[in-house]
């Protein structure tokens, strides 16, 4: 069974990298992956998404457009993708950005005050960090060691020392969710 | 070195060109293929290579046509818009023989088009594309993992035969990711006692020319490039079957859309469908005789392609008649969902579609 996501917010959120983490936590434990990004004429502050599959079976189309799981950073990208979740399916919602609740109700439906967290541990880059928790948290399609291992690793290998503040922010993610 | 690593389709080719031992890369930037002339900026360096970004595609492909004249292992890329002005310099390698790799990642046309995926360079790539009676090498990749090897398997073709060996990819392929392992390659550039390195005591120089003013001489080295085209085709033909012993409909379908088949494919066999894929990895040669076998046992073709229909025309020739041949494709970046080719494949094992 494999898990289909994506993950959209406004350029400069860090989603595509929020997807690059899962991708990479999955391929570590030795799961089928694949990351696709909606490429454009893009700008800073306009639209970005990517497509992420992780599970045991090998990936055919790496463009998801039913996921099991949506993660919308801000109001645009939970009006675009709200409608093509699958029925049961997770809706994760950056409630810090985005006012307004779930139109569904046949998906799970979890706010998570991504960017309100990030300030409290004192840096708003770490708000993504605290949806990957909340991501872990809700669909345990990866282990959360593995996303530890990916961040200390490849994507903050000559960076330890901002390893302590992304853990911090991954463990209150996923403390959201209960 | 055979650790997984997460790559960008269009990183794994720059990565393999390196592995197989290139060392010399022209190119100019276009979207969807920037991170590969990218990734060569930062990785030539390292490895005591030549990188320069040409001020145009045309400067670019006669910058190939000057390194790979002196025998080097020698690599361009671009997209659609930027092969179409390399088509001169690519007739003149054939003309002159000379090896390299051109690498395509296909995005919507004609024209300047659009920056999304693609697959309707098709007939620019098998058929000529430039002026003359010439071929190219061209190689479908479906991975990330598989545009790796190919990328190292098309320089030592592009060696063994004197030949440009084209890697038609396209923006899906070259934008997303997934894992990649660069095993140890046995891949090396060959002595090429053709090449204009200087004459070191040669009795007679080495020249590399595409231009035969005698008709006799030319109509001459024609002949010599269609018997090299024949012995091609007859060894280098490859493709990948999958489902297909017992299927009544076989999918044709190469690159990203041989991915979305897949997914489709597996839907209806699931729902009872005989249904399998037949992928083409070699685009020319094209493998029409393994085609023409299974027309033998299969009731219907279907050809799904980022096209208006140009690998289909392939296809029928191979199928020559023997059973019907349908298409369906999506054009100008568009990519085909698994649910429409999923109905297609239904309504053609249905016996609908026509041809």
């Amino acid at each position: 069974m494999n898990q289909e996501m994506i993950f959209a917010g406004f350029g400069g959120q860090g989603v595509m990298l929020m997807g690059q983490i899962l991708a990479y936590a999955g391929m570590m434990e030795g799961q089928q992956v694949s990351w696709f990004p909606a490429y454009g004429p893009e700008m800073r502050g306009g639209t970005a998404n990517c497509s992420v599959i992780i599970g045991d079976e090998a990936v055919g189309t790496p463009i998801v457009t039913e996921p099991q799981v949506v993660v919308a950073m801000n109001l645009p990208s939970l009006d675009k993708f709200e409608p093509h979740l699958a029925a049961g399916g997770i809706l994760l919602i950056n409630s810090s950005l985005i006012e307004r609740p779930a139109k569904r109700s046949d998906v799970k439906a979890l706010l998570v005050p991504c960017n309100d967290i990030a300030k409290e541990l004192g840096n708003p880059k770490v708000a993504n960090m605290v949806m990957v928790g909340a991501i872990v948290a809700a669909s345990g399609v990866v282990k959360i060691e593995s996303v530890l291992q990916v961040l200390a690793k490849k994507i903050f290998k000559n960076k330890p020392e901002v390893m302590q503040l992304n853990e911090q922010a991954i463990r209150r993610g996923m403390a959201c969710i209960s | 070195m055979s650790e997984k690593i997460l790559m960008k389709g269009n990183e794994a080719i720059g990565e393999a060109a390196v592995v197989a031992g290139c060392r010399h890369y022209f190119g100019y930037p276009i979207t969807p293929q920037s991170e590969l002339i990218e990734y060569m900026a930062k990785r030539l360096p390292q490895v005591d290579g030549v990188f320069l970004q040409a001020e145009s595609e045309v400067a670019a492909i006669n910058m190939v046509y000057g390194a790979a004249s002196a025998g080097c292992r020698v690599m361009t890329s671009s997209s659609s818009p930027g092969i179409s002005l390399k088509q001169e310099g690519i007739s003149y390698i054939a003309g002159s023989q000379l090896p390299c790799v051109i690498v395509n990642v296909q995005r919507g046309g004609p024209g300047l088009g659009s920056i999304q995926p693609g697959q309707a360079d098709y007939f620019q790539a098998t058929k000529g594309g430039g002026h003359g009676d010439y071929r190219n090498i061209v190689l479908a990749p479906n991975s990330v993992q598989e545009m790796a090897d190919i990328t190292i398997e098309a320089f030592d073709l592009a060696d063994k035969w004197r030949n440009a060996v084209m890697i038609l990819g396209d923006g899906a392929l070259g934008q997303m990711m997934e894992p990649v392992e660069f095993k140890e390659s046995s891949s090396k550039p060959v002595e090429k006692s053709w090449a204009a390195t200087g004459r070191r005591g040669r009795a007679k120089p080495n020249i590399v020319n595409s231009l035969y003013l005698q008709p006799d001489l030319m109509e001459k080295h024609n002949h010599v490039l269609q018997e090299k085209y024949a012995k091609i085709q007859a060894e280098e033909t490859r493709w990948e079957a999958l489902n297909t012993e017992d299927a009544e409909v076989i999918v044709v379908a190469y690159g990203i859309t041989s991915r979305i088949a897949m997914t489709a494919i597996n839907k209806a066999r699931a729902n009872g469908v005989k249904v399998g894929l037949f992928r083409p990895i070699s685009l020319w040669p094209f493998p029409s005789q393994p085609l023409a076998e299974l027309a033998k046992t299969a009731k219907a073709f279907v050809v799904f392609e980022m096209s208006a229909g140009q690998m289909v025309e392939d296809v029928r020739l191979a199928v020559n008649g023997a059973k019907p041949v349908s298409f369906h494709g999506r054009t100008g970046g568009m990519l085909p969902t698994p649910k429409e080719l999923y109905e297609k494949i239904i309504s053609v094992a249905n016996g609908e579609g026509g041809k």
